[in-house]
Formats: structure tokens, sequence, C-alpha cells
């Protein structure tokens, strides 16, 4: 990211407009203080009750230091399993969400009239205002044996594959199609018009158009939104018990420990995970600019 | 002495010990129980010496079917007559396994639970939960002896709950689909097979009790004497038992809705429920039945409890009064479909509900395995082994669902 | 674009294929509503408007309906003063930390949800011994709701440039009156469509709400999750969710509207 804002003139008697630094650090102070006190700390707080341990026998937290949290999550293989799971999966709907979400976000951006263009914003944000509950429920019921899945897929031959990953995956990608559409269209209503012309002039057909101009320039908010997806799915745990069978993801196994053994370390150490995973995916994506594109 | 009698006369001795040692280990907020040789010493929690005003609302935290407002179906009412009794405003919620209503009663905000017998002592351990004041409970003595002092309930003779009502996990299978008619938990277990993808189990480790049963009794040598109470060799057998099952399981279920929509579309056709599940089921035109099977079953025993940080604390002990009052109790076990622990209900239900259910049958009780929160003192007494606890089969099971 | 008729076609048919994917549960959500069995039984056996009556008069919808919005509102009045000053600071001045404080803004959205959520109900019932209730769904909501603003307000101030304030300030305008007669009305539509953002996601936001509210408090979603639950209410959480949907075209179609220029409208989830 380049620095090319100039900051405001110096006006002329008062302090902040003289002084810069004064200026940055007042405009800064109370959201940094809040997201700093609000949150980083309980942040730290979490990660910091991961060294500690829960006394089986009494259920208090015993606050000794011990790394047998991540110890266990390191030797019981179960926890690989589910963890490798959960990353493949939000993987999956990411890359689904894209390959949906790309066609739809480029029409919209750059062939449809601005009346279309507007009814198809609306049709798409619409559905973010049905609850989230209800969707999967939806699918819960699509699902189903004798569901609408069986009913549609009857003539075809086609029936529902019942409750389990692929269900969770579909719904996942329901759920989160929405915030890939967004930023994906809002980037490449930002990428002028003149550059496809100038393609076509040099010869180059729409497929290649596409391919070495469109999405070149479109990259980086197909990875702001998967930024979502990639988020969403690695952390949930209601949409899969919804539709998910007995299929266990991280965010179930966080949550039976926080809600089940009341055993808040070890659900602390397991939360790790999915926030490294983040923050590593982070890391990766800011020098592709996608930062820029939330 | 009856056997039943003395096994639970060492049941709760050596709860009582086992609890003794879990206080002994708390030192939390409120003072630290003394531990002497003898005695069990909980929390010291004051207890209500009497009434006094009402506060005119009430925080209920209850196992759903529990406290109906009329909201499920407007014939199925005993909230609303409280209310208009009492003057106390009811604001219930409900919870889908002991272990959430633990937590949630540790967050505090309630007035009173209904605990099962595995969150009982849990409660009672770590001072979430107050003595009763029996004499402020109404028909308290027309509630069923054999409830009254259980190591679950109560310590050293004094109560910590009034008894609401208990019955059995039971095995509801889909009529048209598992023929003949099963008999045993074989069928969800060593028989699963036959209906792959389609079983459902309950999804807590407390399960894990469910197949120790079933060992108990297929396999003797095991030497498996109480469910709860597994040492590691044993507890591994279960849970060996539960991977292969975990191979047949279309979902595990804490929300009885799902089960009841499971069975109606036919995603599940078998598997361990609770009576009104199976009338809620049967009554939305699915196919299914509930059996207790040849091997026993494990089975709920609940107590109402009041909060030791209970706002609300006469509207509390009205609640109290008034859910194990004849009629609530018998709205309450016809609906939810259990014993209830007034044995006065028996006159409103007739005497065909309280036989099919056992109320006054104080033998039939015992053979059923209440939930329990197995500790590491052996709930069997054993002393010569360490028993694994809830915090094992919490690892368990997350190892079983894979 | 210089358009490639078949291209066109192409993606107009795939468009109308996600959309129909799009909407298709909606539809069967909407269908359910009227339908007389209670457990969603595909194809419905019957029909009856009863579920639509009962849910007018569901008072338990409409306290959570109300407590939603009100959590919504606060929520995002906080959102849109930390977002602008955020968006103020990293846009308007030179500022070596800047990819921090992005990253800082972003980790509340970025994290998974229930990381979030048990990490705030550690720190208020743990740490800071709060009981929760209204105000810490306020406090958790508001936290990942500054990231929507934040983006907004940081595109749109790139878009127009400091050029303006600057002549502002050149003729002897203070940053105060240069921010209230200069800049903030070029940022209005921007800070709306921010605001409806935020507004969107704390009203229909679940699991961090789940680890944050108090037992007294209950939000739509809450409500919505209690009552999923329940053999005879859920069709009238069908009938809540068709309601919502409907009624949220007329918001969205004013943000639209108003924000002229739809990529701030449409800028950040």
């Amino acid at each position: 990211m380049t620095d090319t804002e100039q900051s405001l003139a110096p006006a002329r008697a008062s302090a902040l407009g003289r002084f810069e630094g004064l200026r940055t650090f007042v405009l800064l102070v109370p959201p940094m203080a809040w997201l700093g006190v609000a949150y980083l700390t309980a942040l730290g707080a979490l990660f910091v009750t991961s060294f500690w341990s829960q006394d089986d026998f009494t259920g208090q937290i015993v606050r000794v230091f011990t790394l047998e949290n991540y110890q266990t999550i390191w030797d019981v293989s179960v926890y690989h399993t589910i963890t490798f799971r959960t990353i493949g999966l939000a993987a999956l709907v990411t890359v689904v969400d894209a390959m949906l979400a790309f066609p739809i976000a480029f029409y919209m951006a750059k062939m449809a009239t601005p009346r279309g263009r507007r009814l198809m914003v609306i049709s798409v944000l619409m559905p973010l205002w049905a609850s989230y509950l209800v969707k999967a429920y939806a699918w819960r019921g699509m699902f189903s044996e004798n569901g609408v899945i069986d009913w549609l897929g009857q003539p075809f031959g086609i029936s529902s594959p019942g409750y389990g990953l692929t269900a969770t995956a579909v719904t996942l990608a329901y759920l989160w199609l929405p915030y890939m559409i967004l930023p994906i269209f809002a980037g490449l209503e930002r990428v002028p018009d003149s550059l496809f012309e100038a393609s076509n002039d040099l010869g180059a057909g729409s497929l290649t158009t596409l391919r070495r101009v469109v999405l070149p320039m479109a990259f980086p908010a197909v990875v702001a939104g998967s930024i979502f997806t990639f988020s969403l799915s690695l952390g949930d745990y209601i949409a899969v018990q919804i539709v998910g069978g007995p299929t266990q993801l991280l965010g179930n196994v966080i949550y039976a420990n926080v809600g089940s053994a009341n055993n808040l370390p070890f659900a602390a150490a397991l939360s790790t995970i999915p926030a490294a995973v983040m923050l590593v995916y982070l890391a990766v994506v800011r020098r592709s600019g996608a930062l820029d594109n939330l | 002495m009856t056997k039943h009698t003395r096994v639970h006369r060492v049941l709760g001795a050596v709860l009582g010990a086992a609890a003794l040692a879990l206080v002994a280990g708390c030192g939390s907020s409120s003072s630290s129980g003394t531990t002497s040789a003898g005695g069990f010493t909980p929390p010291d929690v004051p207890m209500q010496q009497k009434m006094g005003a009402m506060e005119g609302q009430v925080n209920i935290l209850a196992w759903p079917g529990y406290a109906e407002d009329g909201s499920t179906d407007p014939k199925i009412d005993w909230v609303t007559p409280f209310e208009q009794q009492t003057g106390c405003q009811a604001n219930v919620k409900y919870f889908a396994t002991s272990d959430e209503a633990v937590n949630l009663m540790k967050s505090g905000g309630y007035d009173v639970v209904s605990a099962s017998g595995d969150a009982s002592l849990r409660l009672i351990a770590s001072g979430d939960v107050a003595p009763v004041n029996t004499a402020l409970i109404k028909d308290y003595d027309q509630i069923e002896p054999f409830l009254k002092d259980r190591a679950w309930n109560s310590v050293n003779g004094q109560m910590y709950g009034v008894p609401h009502g208990w019955g059995a996990n039971l095995l509801m299978y889909n009529t048209d689909v598992v023929k003949p008619a099963p008999t045993s938990w074989g069928a969800v277990f060593t028989d699963a097979a036959q209906h792959k993808g389609k079983v459902t189990a309950y999804d807590s480790p407390i399960y894990i009790a469910d197949a120790a049963l079933y060992l108990m009794k297929t396999q003797p040598d095991l030497g498996i004497k109480n469910p709860y109470a597994l040492d590691q060799k044993q507890l591994d057998a279960a849970v060996s038992l539960l991977k292969d099952q975990r191979q047949n399981i279309s979902e595990y279920w804490s929300d009885f809705n799902k089960t009841v929509t499971a069975f109606k579309s036919g995603s599940s056709v078998l598997g361990t429920t609770w009576k009104i599940i199976q009338q809620t089921a049967a009554g939305e035109g699915a196919p299914v039945k509930a059996v207790l099977p040849s091997e026993g079953a494990t089975g709920w025993s609940d107590t109402w409890m009041i909060s030791s940080k209970a706002e609300n604390p006469n509207c509390a002990y009205a609640w109290m009064s008034y859910i194990t009052e004849p009629k609530p109790q018998s709205e309450v076990a016809q609906y939810f479909g259990e014993a209830p622990a007034n044995g006065q209900a028996c006159s409103l239900t007739g005497a065909q509900f309280c036989k099919d259910y056992h109320t006054t049958d104080k033998a039939f009780a015992d053979q059923i395995w209440y939930w329990t929160t197995p500790i590491s003192h052996c709930l069997d007494g054993r002393t010569d082994v360490q028993c694994t606890d809830y915090g094992q089969w919490t690892q368990a099971w997350t190892e079983i669902k894979g | 674009m210089s358009t490639n008729r078949r291209l066109k076609a192409v993606l107009l048919a795939i468009s109308a294929l996600v959309l129909v994917f799009v909407y298709l549960p909606l539809a069967v959500v909407f269908v359910n509503s009227f339908s007389i069995s209670p457990t969603f039984t595909w194809p419905p056996p019957g029909w009856t408007l009863q579920w639509w009556r009962l849910a007018f008069h569901s008072a338990g919808a409409r306290d959570a309906l109300l407590t939603s919005v009100e959590v919504a509102l606060c929520a995002t009045a906080i959102a849109l003063v930390l977002g602008t000053l955020a968006g103020l600071a990293l846009r308007r001045t030179r500022f070596f930390g800047r990819n921090v404080v992005s990253l800082l803004i972003i980790l509340p959205i970025a994290l998974p949800g229930i990381v979030t959520g048990i990490a705030l109900n550690n720190a208020f019932r743990t740490m800071l011994g709060v009981d929760l209730g209204f105000v810490t769904i306020v406090i958790a909501h508001a936290t990942f709701c500054i990231v929507t603003v934040f983006n907004n307000m940081q595109a749109r101030l790139q878009r127009i440039g400091p050029s303006l304030e600057q002549a502002s300030a050149d003729l002897g305008a203070g940053p105060f009156r240069t921010f209230a007669l200069v800049t903030f009305p070029m940022l209005r539509s921007a800070l709306l469509a921010g605001a409806l953002l935020a507004f969107g996601l704390s009203f229909d936001e679940i699991v961090v709400t789940t680890f944050t509210a108090g037992p007294q408090v209950q939000t739509l979603p809450l409500w919505i999750f209690q009552n999923l639950f329940r053999p005879n209410q859920a069709p009238v959480v069908n009938v809540v969710a068709a309601v919502l949907v409907l009624t949220s075209a007329i918001p969205i179609y004013f943000a639209q509207r108003l924000s002229g220029d739809s990529v701030n409208a449409t800028a950040a989830p």
C-alpha cells in the first residue's frame, strides 16, 4: 500500500490543525481504545486461559501454567482429523462460492443496465435479511428424506445425499454466497471499462480478456470475499449441527467444551487453531491488496 | 434390607465421600467446606426460612416440555394458571442437555432449574444452588418417599431440591421399517448395521452409560457393576462399541424437535428417545412406538432446584410448590411421558397411567440407572481402581463422534 | 464494455441460475409458512393461514424484533463514530502503523465468531465480573461492526481525495469546521451505506450474541433459535423470516438510491 495521501494543510490557530501527529492520535484513540480494551484484552485473556487447566474433580479452573491442553490436541488424532476436515471444508466452500459469485458479479458490474444492476444488487442483498437459522433449517428440510431435493430429483433419479458433509458444504456455500458476491462486484465496478475496450482493440477475444485482464484485477476482491467465507466456515457450529448429521467440525468441539465439561481452558486452546489459521491467511493475503477491497 | 436398598446406601456413602473430596478442592467464592472424615459439607449457602412477598416474576430453566405455557399447544398450559395464582410472570428458557443446564446456572440469571441427577450434584458442589426448605413446599408430604433424600438431591439429610418426576430413556422405532419390533438395546448397537445411516443416539457424553449398560448385561466378564462407574478398560470397551455404532448413525440429537422431524421424514428410524418425543412424533402422524428394552435403561430423576443467587426467591418457591401439586404434576407427567413425583397425581391421570409409569413402584424405580455424573471415585464402591470422570467421558465422546 | 453477445447470454444464464439457487430455500420457507404441517413435511399436505395469524399476535416475536432493532441501532451508532474516526485517521494523515490498525479493525470479523464469542464471554463474566445483558451485546456487536463503516469510509475518502479539504483549509477553516462543512457532506452516503451494513450484520448475528446475551435479553435470532426447537412455533418462525426478507427490500432500495454510487453501498458485506 503506497502512501499517496497528503495531510491536510495546517490551519492557522488550532493545535489540531498544526500538529498532524496530535490529530492522528486524537482520531485513533477512541477506536483503538475500544478495540484494544474490548477485544484484544479479551482475546489475550482467552489465550492465557488456554495455558491453564480445569480440575476435573471440582470443575474449577486451576491457574497453573501447563501445556497439557496443547499436548492433548497434539497427541489425540481425532483433533487432527477434525482440524483438517474443517479447513478442507472451508476451502471447498470458498472455491465454490468464488465460482458461483464471479459470473453474477461480473454481469452485475459490467453488463447489466443501471436499473438491472440495481435490481440485481437488491435481490442479492435481500436474502441476507432472512435469518441464518431459518435458511439452515430450510436446507435441513430440503435435504431430508422425501424433502424438496428428493422431490425435485425424482424424475431424474437423483436422491438427496442426506445429512452429512455434502449437505454442510452446500448449506455453508449458500449462506456465505452474498458475502462473496458483494466484494467481487465492488472490485469489478472499479475496473474501468476502457480496459476492456483496449484489450479488445489489441485483438483479445472475450474469454482471453476475461482470463488475462479481468481476473487479475478482480483477484484482490475475490480474496477479500474469501476471507469471510473462509472465516465463517472455519468457526461454524450451528449450520453443521442442523444439516451435518453426526459430522463434527472445529466449531462444534470448541462449543461442546465451553458448554459441556465447562472446560474453558481446553476450548481456548482449541480456538487458537482457527484463530491461527485466519491470522496466517490474513498475513498471506495482505500482499495481494485484498484488505483494501473488503 | 433389599439388595437395592443396600446398593443405594453404599452409593450414597460413596457419593457423599466423593462430594466431600470434591468440595475440599473447591475453595472458590463460597466458603470452603470442612473436610472431616465422617461428613460431607457442601458450600455454605443459606436456606430461605420463610416466604416473603412475591417479586412479580421468576426465571425458570427447564427441560423442554416441563413448563408449558400454551405456546406449543393452547391446551397444554400449566404455567398460565401459576402466573394468575401467584402474580409471578414466568420466563422460561429451555436447555437440551444437563451440561447446558450446569453452564447456564453458572452464568446466573435463573431462579429455578429442573436438574437431572447428572447436573444436580455438580450444582450443589459448586454452590450454584441453595438447600431447599421443604416446609415451604405445599405438597411436599405427598411426594413419593423413595424420591426424597436420595444421593443426587440431598446431602446429609438436607434436601437440595424438590423431586419433579422420573422416567427411563426408551428405544423408539419406526413400526413400518423396523420389523420385528426390537426388544433389546442390541438393535442400536450390535445390530445397528441393519439400519445403516438411520440410527440416532443422544448427543451427550452421558450416553456412554447406555453403552456401558448394554455391556453390563451382554459382557459380564468386563465386570461393569454400575454404568457410571467405569474404569479405563471398561470405558474403552464402551467407546469401542460406540465407535462401531457411529458408522450407522444418522444424527446425534439433543434438540428434540430435530428428532421428531427426522423420524417423521424417515431420516431416522431407530434410536434412544424420551416418551414425549415419541408422543409428539406419533401425534404428527409418524409411525413410531417406544419400548423399554430387556436390559433395562438409563433414565433421569429430575429435581427442581433453586439458585443460590436467585433474584426472585419467593416466586421461585411458589413455582416449586405449584409444580409439585397434584394437578400440574398430572399434566406434566402425561405431556412429557414420565412418572410424577407426587403420587396423588394418580387420581387425576387415571390408574392406568400410573400403572404404566410405575409411579408408586419403588422397586421398578430402583432398576433405572439415573443420570449421574461420573467421578474418579468409583460410584460402585471399588477402591482398587480409579474410575473415569466426566472430563474423560467428554474427551471420549469427541473421539467417538470422530 | 464492447459486448460479446454470447458471453453476455452465458453470464446472464449463470446469474439467473445462481439467483434461483439463492431464492429456492427462501421460496421453500415461504411455502412452508402456509403449510398445515408444523414439521414441514414436503410437499405440504394442506394450507392454512394460522401461522401468519399467530405470528402477528406473537408478543415474543415482537419483543425480540424490538430488542434486535435497539441493539442494532446502538451498535451501529457506536460503529459509525469509531469507524469514521479510524477511517479519517488512516486516510487523511500520514501514519506508519496503518497496516496494523487495519488488521486490528478487521480482526473481530475475520476471526471466527465462536472465538470472539467465548473471548468476550470470558472477559465479561470472569475478568470484569459483569452480568451479561443488553450492554454486553451492544459492545460485542459494535466491535465487529466497526469494520463495515471503516471500509466504506476509507474507500470514499480515498476516492474524493484531499483537495477539497485542503482548499477549505487554505481559505481559513479549522479542522472541525472543514470536517463539518466540507468532508461530512461528501461522506454522508458512504456513512449511510456503512451504517446499513452494520445494522444488517448486527441484526442477524447469532453466534457472538449467544455468548454475550443475558438471559432476559432476547434478540430476534435468539428468539428464532429458541423457537425452531418447539414443534408448533417453528412455522411461526418461517413467517417472521418471510416478512423480514420482503420488508428488507425497502431499506435496501433506499440505500441504493441514496448512495447513488452503488460501489459504496456494497463495498463491504
